[in-house]
């Protein structure tokens, strides 16, 4: 038996069931989404009301509010559809069956962009309607943003679910807050120069620094750093590959240790 | 397959975590179209020796093979042809009972769902609540939901834990009889953890007695009855978990 996109899609359906059948899980996709995107949108139309060079720097702000939620929400979506498994004390039926562990992970996969899709498009047009900020304007670089953001938040989702299966539930916190430890350092509303010189080697180890500097580079400088998305893709695939390995290593440590019998607390 | 090769095979089975043994050097072989009880107090290792046989559990030293892949290294080439049911694994509650089955059977790849899931209800009589989310059924409803997604593959290897705890005994007496009826339809090996006396001498054709992670009895019901000289299994259990087995069987 090799990969089977049946079995992908069979998980993949297993998640929409039960989006669909719960509005508060749809409320709640683009509720936090919304709510972030409005008041950073404010805020920026109130600085660039009264600063120079904010004025010219048009939906900087708004931009980096919904950059970052591509990347927190991506994550948050891979790792909620796992840990809805968890809370159904559902993984032992689904690790008894045919199911590979690389097609749970693309099934996982797939459901982070369907959540993203149902929170993030609607307000995207939010955006347009309230601040006439087109995120889709961005065009291909827009798409080569997303690329790199969205392996990002798979590859942190992976290694969560690894962390998970090995440690149960008591590990739940790591999948609502590992995002955040991403917020400062990977310099989402400002520059990479402002941090610390030694800071910085960190900043620039992280593939979304180079997407948020080269959306602030897009939208103050009009240049697209092409550079910037082919370094951040490279650090990409690296963390991808160590985060699905971890993911694999982690699933035979759970099995070596009897923690998929028990997934509770 | 091949006529000879035993549907489970364990050969000395070890299981540590940390500093408890919880399986400790076991050995049996399940034949093809078996039923075999496997019973033991809280603690003998019942739960690991399934978990194992399913490939959740990695062994610490000892070989399980299951309708001959290696478990479970070569868990993959049997997974789709064994089940489980057990009523302390759920099923999503929010799904229906339907679109449980429809999802189970897909990773299956069980042929023509459809029809399956029809016969299936029809068989443990799931009609009347087959689009009625899981999680508010009874526990005798959902139990039959279980077994329905246990048998969606029509399986040659079936592992059963406690099928009828937490049913009223009309209930449990009714799964009983559609357990041996598939079993003896599909010719399907079943192994059955159970604290039910009664339902392993109803079902089962062989007993493996554990205590603390050993065998410490292997034998068909009756001979069982004969060597300890009691009227039920019951009573063979209980001299077993006292203690007082040895002396009984030796005498």
């Amino acid at each position: 038996m090799t990969f089977s996109f049946y079995r992908v899609g069979a998980m993949v359906q297993r998640y929409w069931y039960l989006l669909r059948s719960s509005w508060p899980r749809i409320l709640d996709l683009i509720y936090w989404p919304a709510v972030q995107m409005l008041m950073w949108g404010f805020l920026q139309l109130y600085i660039s009301q009264n600063a120079g060079y904010f004025a010219q720097a048009g939906g900087v702000f708004i931009g980096s509010v919904l950059l970052w939620d591509i990347l927190f929400r991506g994550q948050l979506g891979f790792s909620i559809s796992f840990l809805e498994e968890m809370y159904a004390h559902n993984l032992g039926n689904i690790m008894i069956s045919p199911l590979r562990p690389v097609e749970f992970l693309a099934a996982l996969m797939t459901m982070s962009i369907i959540r993203l899709s149902i929170g993030m498009v609607p307000v995207s047009f939010l955006a347009i309607a309230f601040f006439g900020f087109n995120v889709w304007s961005m065009g291909l670089a827009l798409a080569a943003f997303f690329l790199n953001l969205i392996l990002t938040s798979w590859a942190i989702g992976i290694f969560v679910s690894g962390l998970l299966l090995r440690n149960g539930m008591g590990a739940e916190s790591l999948a609502w807050t590992i995002m955040f430890l991403f917020l400062p350092l990977t310099c989402v509303y400002y520059p990479v120069a402002v941090l610390p010189h030694w800071l910085q080697w960190v900043a620039w180890s992280l593939p979304p620094t180079y997407v948020f500097e080269g959306m602030r580079a897009l939208l103050i400088d009009h240049v697209f750093r092409a550079d910037l998305m082919v370094e951040a893709f490279a650090i990409n695939v690296v963390f991808f590959i160590a985060a699905s390995v971890a993911f694999l290593k982690l699933l035979d440590s759970a099995r070596v240790q009897g923690s998929l019998m028990q997934t509770g607390e | 397959m091949h006529a000879a090769t035993p549907a489970i095979s364990i050969q000395s089975l070890v299981k540590r975590y940390k500093n408890t043994t919880a399986v400790n050097g076991i050995s049996f072989e399940l034949e093809p179209g078996t039923i075999t009880g496997l019973l033991g107090g809280n603690g003998a290792g019942k739960t690991t020796t399934i978990a194992t046989i399913m490939g959740l559990v990695m062994p610490t030293s000892g070989t399980v093979k299951v309708l001959g892949a290696e478990m479970p290294r070569q868990r993959y080439r049997v997974l789709h042809r064994m089940n489980f049911e057990s009523p302390y694994v759920d099923m999503p509650m929010r799904l229906t009972v339907w679109q449980n089955l429809n999802v189970f059977a897909r990773l299956y790849g069980a042929a023509d769902i459809g029809a399956r899931i029809e016969a299936l209800a029809e068989e443990l009589d799931l009609g009347e609540f087959l689009h009625r989310p899981t999680g508010k059924l009874s526990a005798g409803q959902k139990t039959r939901v279980s077994l329905a997604k246990a048998l969606l593959n029509k399986p040659d290897v079936l592992l059963l834990d406690e099928p009828t705890a937490s049913l009223d005994p009309d209930t449990a007496d009714w799964v009983r009889g559609r357990l041996e009826r598939f079993c003896a339809e599909n010719g399907a090996t079943v192994l059955l953890a159970s604290h039910n006396m009664a339902e392993v001498e109803r079902l089962c054709a062989r007993v493996i007695m554990m205590k603390k992670g050993d065998i410490v009895d292997d034998d068909t019901p009756a001979n069982l009855l004969a060597r300890y000289g009691r009227q039920t299994l019951e009573d063979v259990f209980l001299d077993i978990a006292r203690g007082r087995g040895e002396a009984r069987a030796v005498s």
